[in-house]
């Protein structure tokens, strides 16, 4: 079976043949009206055409030579923004290619009733409908998107994810989702469908991938706008050229009034051919982007609103401190080594198999040797923790070996005639404020200690938060511990704001209150409880992990659960944003040079002081012409790469980019065209085209 | 450029921005509805008025009700002054007896002062009768100057509010800005102006005999008033000796203050502010010019102080005045260079103690080349139009300047009002653009920019250079456009592309070469002159209203500063760019193309 979505390379030959047939088919003047700049184009490209003809003729205005080749290059202009957009198109299609054929036509186990044991009939798996119920066993693929209401299985999940080790599925928590073209791997599952056919994540996946359904985003259409406009400015700029040329030739008594197919020509290199046609790939290479970082976008919207997010609300476990608290530290009581302690506490521990539990056996093994060892062998009673005693321990040869929180044991010992000393109360206070949980430990009615568990914080995760102040990006930690803990881990992690014991409910006012001030909120979410906060939010990434509920209300999935990734999809919205307005400041840079290399040419005859204006000191008045129209054509596929790839973005701040950017694509977009079409128009007369 | 036309310069922007700042706070404080000082006197007159004409002061318009009201406004004014103009003849204050104006005329002439252009196809001595002068045109000097910064101030609301639905009530920010802001400025100006000996008076026009007769050539006109020329296109003059002078009077001074601080620009007599008795000493025209730009100067700071971000209003400012700067050291640079072909015969045109040197054609002695280039530029820099010397008279990088000037869309200072609401519409493309490049949606002033504000601003940047471009070949194109023009060749395009450039901007200055009194003329420029002012005021109000409605983003780190001289620079560039992308190819065909002939000549 198909792993997940390849890295592709930048022009796959696969991709590139099939890109350049594309780029004949969208030809059609249906498909171009939706593009302005790229439609003027093509009429103008078809009027030259008929110019052509009528030159052939014998009835031309210009000798055909020249207005074919103008038209070629015209014609030119208009394929490769089509290529432009097919490539973008074309990664995309070859990814949608590798997952529909995961998505075999399957025979699903039909329940006549939702429990495990009812008898099935076989059902193809396009007509099961959300709320049908189905049996999946051992071997089996997974019909569709759907909650397990009964069993647990491991299943492999790579055609998604591309994660080979198999996630286990089982019904209730936050592990019950399934994805329809996963496979079961052992055991069975009661499922129960929840997507319409057609609608399955799978075929969203596809739809996004391919960009088939992509709408254009708030951003792209108002840039589309000012194109437009820019388009009829110069539209309007060119026309009235043939009624001044008219005049001027009048008043100046000589020379010839300038040809359509110059003015076409000059149409074509002042309209901003070059953003208008690589605008769709970027935005589809933008989504594309997305789906290399493994990240499924359910709109173009949320990819470019990712880019705008001004607040990121990050959960604490997992994304700014390594999954669980962890011990790190002993603290006997006066009188007590330390080995006692540890000794007691991983005794305490042993038959506990929650993370803290654990690393506290660990601690103990790593500190002391202490070998871990194996409950039942030792005759000991396991008290597992419960909401009333919140203690966990051991009973063994008649000690009573817990551990806890302050108070419940304080409460223990006291029973039992004992004390907590003066200084472990200061141990577990100071604890307390340096926002590490203290458990204390009792052998009986003595205090041994305090066991310190702390939140460890990701390496490197302080330099990414400082980089995303950099951008302008405020971070919230959201942690259901108390407040004096949630600081000390903020500050240690370097966030910016924390909302301690925080409940769904007070998640989703946040969201609230900061979107009434005006901000764009991101945050990642896995469990049903997350939903309402995540369809609250602008930009809401559910772990593909999580539950149906959480994948349904986000609107970004992340197929590797990695809730850090929301940095990544910032960056990538940025990009996208970015490589639209570095290349419009590029394209309309352009124009300048574009005036100086046609307008001599123009009216060098009419009037021969106009010479002064050929800057570039072109050979002729038709290799000017030709230059600027190759020249603009050709910026077209040099630019495609970086269309495709995007503008580089660093954290430096908006002062510090937009002066790089206006260097970079301003000052370069108005020098680049004086040499290219400079460097054509020798190469012209060096051939002896022109 | 001389040391002292260096100085004249500075000293004239050291004036403007040191009263700017203090006026700018105090219009703040007129459109927020705050005590500014005046109101012990003008309260109960505002509240008078109100009263009289059922206003309630507390109803907040939408930007619909808000538009629909300033079209009414205007066109109501439009239908006074045309009745007014068409019944003059029949109405007293018109000592000279003076008939109605012919109804083309009286269609443009109207146009021009309601959409406070003020392009004067007529010659205001020999066709306005004073009551129309002061009741038609200065009337309307006052509230189209008022009506356009009421818009601005709608505009600015729509920055400052958030999540709001309304942008202010059209009549209070028309009755505030003319009461307590146009009227009490006109008052002290024009007082300033009686003081060098602009006349202000009621009495006929006073007929003096000459002290020697004089002979002068002029050109023949045919019936419709157009010069009628020869086979070769060259105008055709006649030698007529003349005894007797004819000194016209009027009201002038009332009307001039406004004319100037309102951006209007329209002269009482002909020849505008070269008229002695309208710009009569060195002091005067210093005076009238630092009134041209006062009030768009003072607004941007307006802006700052209304949006409660005084560097916003700075920075704005800033980009004006750069490129104020670069145009006026151009022109004056181009005028003092003078003329090739004379330096060529001999003819000495170096600045020196005994004569300021430089192009002196269609300037007056008094002001010279130096105060000519730089009234020029100030006059197109805002759309003002006055005019103190003959802008077709300049060289051909010299009249270039006033051109290019109106083509950026007046938007460097522009009208009261109009221009500040121009340059914002090219600071919302600036912003966009910026903001793409930063990686976020652009927002200016905290208001996210969206596709619906794209789009106006568009048509705002848009209809100005597309009414100008299509007037301009419409005109080269047919025999009645081309039959006004006084010279042939590209000066003559020169003279029809200012004209449109003039019209469709609402600057209202001419190249006097071109006869605009013509059925052709006097049409289409009016169309241009419509257009060009509320096919942009509508649109600007649609912004204020979609951007009023929406949430107020706080700035951090990432959002692009609107304040900093990187932003100006980009702000410059913007404008500078769209300008000459639009119209360079126009531009080669008159005034360059003009000035390499005159270089090759020369050589």
């Amino acid at each position: 079976m198909p792993s997940r979505v390849q890295a592709l390379k930048l022009f796959e030959p696969a991709i590139v043949r099939r890109a350049i047939a594309e780029s004949f088919k969208k030809l059609d003047p249906r498909h171009m009206a939706r593009n302005p700049v790229m439609f003027v184009t093509e009429v103008v490209s078809v009027l030259t055409t008929c110019l052509w003809v009528q030159a052939l003729r014998g009835h031309g205005e210009a000798p055909a030579g020249f207005i074919f080749a103008v038209s070629i290059w015209l014609w030119f202009t208009v394929l490769f923004a089509n290529f432009a957009e097919a490539m973008a198109e074309g990664r995309g299609k070859a990814q949608a290619d590798a997952l529909r054929r995961s998505r075999q036509e399957l025979v699903a186990k039909f329940l006549s009733e939702p429990r495990h044991g009812a008898g099935w009939a076989p059902v193809p798996s396009k007509m099961l409908h959300s709320g049908d119920v189905v049996l999946v066993e051992a071997g089996d693929i997974i019909p569709g998107d759907g909650e397990v209401v009964e069993g647990v299985a491991s299943v492999d999940e790579s055609v998604i994810t591309g994660e080979s080790a198999p996630v286990i599925r089982e019904s209730g928590g936050d592990r019950s989702a399934v994805t329809g073209g996963t496979r079961v791997l052992s055991d069975w599952l009661v499922v129960r469908i929840s997507a319409e056919p057609g609608e399955t994540f799978l075929d969203r996946m596809i739809g996004m991938v391919e960009g088939a359904k992509r709408q254009r985003t708030p951003n792209e259409i108002a840039l589309s706008i000012l194109l437009a406009a820019l388009t009829i400015v110069f539209l309007l700029a060119v026309a009235t050229l043939l009624p001044f040329s008219l005049y001027s030739v009048a008043a100046a008594g000589q020379g010839q009034p300038v040809t359509v197919t110059v003015l076409a020509a000059l149409l074509v290199c002042l309209i901003p051919t070059t953003i208008g046609g690589l605008l769709s790939a970027i935005g589809i290479a933008g989504m594309d982007r997305m789906v290399q970082a493994n990240v499924i976008a359910t709109s173009g919207r949320a990819v470019e609103a990712a880019g705008d997010v001004d607040v990121l609300l990050l959960d604490k476990t997992g994304t700014i401190t390594l999954g669980n608290r962890q011990a790190t530290a002993f603290i006997p009581a006066r009188g007590v080594a330390e080995k006692e302690l540890a000794d007691a506490a991983q005794l305490a521990s042993l038959a506990d198999e929650t993370p803290e539990g654990r690393s506290i056996v660990v601690l103990a093994k790593g500190k002391y040797s202490l070998r871990g060892r194996e409950v039942h062998g030792l005759g000991a009673t396991f008290v597992p923790f419960s909401a009333q005693t919140r203690m966990s321990g051991v009973d063994l040869d008649g000690r009573a070996i817990r551990k806890g929180a302050a108070d419940a044991v304080a409460e223990f010992v006291r029973e039992r005639g004992g004390s907590i000393g003066d200084d472990v109360q200061e141990a577990v206070d100071r604890l307390a404020k340096s926002g590490a949980t203290p458990l204390v430990v009792a052998d009986g009615p003595r205090v041994l200690g305090v066991i310190q568990l702390k939140d460890i914080v990701k390496g490197g995760i302080r330099e990414r938060f400082a980089e995303l102040r950099k951008m302008g990006i405020k971070t919230v930690m959201i942690t259901g511990d108390n407040p004096l803990t949630a600081a000390a881990i903020a500050a240690e992690a370097g966030v910016d704001d924390f909302l301690a014991e925080a409940t769904p409910e007070a998640k989703l006012r946040l969201i609230r209150e900061l979107q009434t001030g005006g901000r764009l909120v991101a945050m990642t979410g896995d469990g049903t409880n997350d939903a309402p906060a995540l369809a609250q939010a602008d930009v809401a990434v559910a772990m593909n992990s999580g539950t149906q509920a959480a994948k349904e209300a986000g609107n970004m999935v992340d197929l590797d659960s990695n809730p850090t990734k929301l940095l990544e999809v910032v960056e990538i919205g940025k990009q996208l944003l970015m490589t639209r307005g570095s290349l419009t400041t590029f394209s309309i840079a352009n124009d300048v040079a574009k005036y100086f290399a046609i307008i001599p040419a123009m009216f060098v005859a009419t009037y021969p002081q106009l010479g002064a204006l050929n800057v570039m000191r072109l050979a002729t008045p038709a290799s000017a012409v030709m230059s600027a129209v190759i020249f603009n054509a050709l910026i077209i596929v040099a630019l495609i790469p970086l269309a495709l790839r995007g503008v580089e973005y660093r954290p430096v701040g908006a002062a510090a980019l937009l002066r790089r950017n206006l260097l970079v694509y301003g000052l370069g977009g108005l020098v680049a065209p004086f040499v290219g079409i400079k460097a054509i128009d020798l190469l012209l007369s060096a051939l002896h085209l022109v | 450029m001389t040391a002292l036309a260096a100085l004249q310069l500075l000293a004239f922007l050291a004036v403007i921005l040191a009263l700017a700042k203090p006026l700018g706070v105090y219009m703040a404080r007129v459109y927020e509805s705050r005590p500014g000082g005046l109101d012990c006197v003008l309260g109960p007159v505002e509240r008078f008025l109100y009263r009289i004409s059922g206003v309630n002061a507390g109803d907040e318009m939408d930007w619909k009700r808000y538009a629909t009201a300033m079209l009414v406004f205007n066109l109501a004014g439009w239908l006074a002054l045309y009745a007014l103009m068409r019944l003059q003849g029949t109405l007293p204050a018109n000592p000279q007896h003076l008939p109605a104006v012919n109804p083309l005329l009286d269609f443009n002439t109207a146009i021009s002062f309601v959409t406070n252009t003020n392009w004067q196809n007529y010659s205001g001595e020999r066709t306005m009768s004073y009551l129309t002068q002061m009741l038609g045109l200065a009337v309307q000097n006052f509230l189209s100057a008022a009506s356009g910064m009421a818009v601005l101030v709608a505009l600015i609301r729509g920055f400052a509010r958030r999540s709001a639905t309304t942008v202010g009530n059209f009549w209070v920010d028309t009755v505030r800005g003319t009461l307590y802001i146009l009227l009490p400025l006109s008052l002290v100006f024009a007082l300033a102006l009686v003081s060098q000996g602009v006349v202000q008076t009621f009495s006929a026009y006073k007929k003096v005999a000459l002290l020697e007769p004089v002979t002068v050539t002029e050109p023949r006109l045919d019936a419709a008033g157009a010069p009628v020329k020869d086979a070769k296109g060259n105008p055709v003059t006649e030698k007529v000796t003349v005894i007797e002078q004819t000194l016209a009077l009027g009201p002038a001074a009332s009307q001039i203050a406004i004319k100037q601080l309102g951006t209007n620009g329209g002269g009482f007599f002909n020849v505008n502010s070269a008229h002695p008795f309208e710009n009569p000493t060195p002091l005067s025209d210093f005076l009238e010019l630092v009134a041209i730009l006062l009030l768009p100067a003072a607004l941007c700071l307006t802006l700052g102080e209304m949006v409660r971000d005084r560097r916003q209003g700075w920075a704005i400012l800033a980009a004006m005045v750069a490129i104020f700067v670069v145009f006026a050291v151009f022109d004056i640079a181009s005028e003092q260079a003078g003329n090739p072909l004379l330096t060529r015969l001999g003819v000495d045109q170096r600045p020196s103690a005994t004569q300021g040197g430089g192009n002196m054609e269609g300037k007056e002695v008094r002001f010279g080349p130096v105060a000519s280039a730089l009234w020029a530029t100030a006059t197109t820099a805002a759309s003002n139009g006055s005019v103190n010397a003959m802008h077709d008279s300049f060289t051909p990088l010299g009249g270039l300047v006033p051109m290019a000037l109106m083509q950026i869309g007046e938007v460097v200072f522009g009208g009261v009002g109009s221009g500040l609401y121009g340059m914002l519409a090219f600071v919302i493309v600036a912003v966009f653009i910026a903001g793409l490049m930063v990686g976020r949606t652009p927002e200016y002033l905290g208001k996210k920019i969206g596709s619906f504000e794209m789009k106006m601003a568009s048509l705002v940047i848009l209809v100005p250079p597309v009414v100008v471009l299509l007037g301009t070949a419409l005109a080269v194109a047919t025999a009645a456009g081309r039959a006004a023009t006084a010279n042939p060749g590209a000066h003559g395009f020169s003279e029809i592309l200012y004209a449109f450039s003039s019209a469709a901007n609402n600057n209202g200055s001419a190249f006097a070469g071109l006869s605009g009194n013509t059925p052709f003329y006097n049409f289409t420029l009016g169309l241009a002159m419509f257009f060009g002012r509320f096919w942009t005021k509508v649109p600007i109000l649609a912004i204020a209203g979609s951007l009023a409605a929406k949430k107020m983003t706080p700035a951090g780190a990432g959002t692009l500063a609107t304040h900093t001289p990187l932003f100006v620079v980009l702000l410059v560039g913007t404008v500078l760019l769209v300008a000459a992308l639009t119209f360079l190819p126009a531009l080669a065909l008159g005034p360059i193309v003009e000035h390499l002939q005159m270089l090759a000549m020369a050589r």
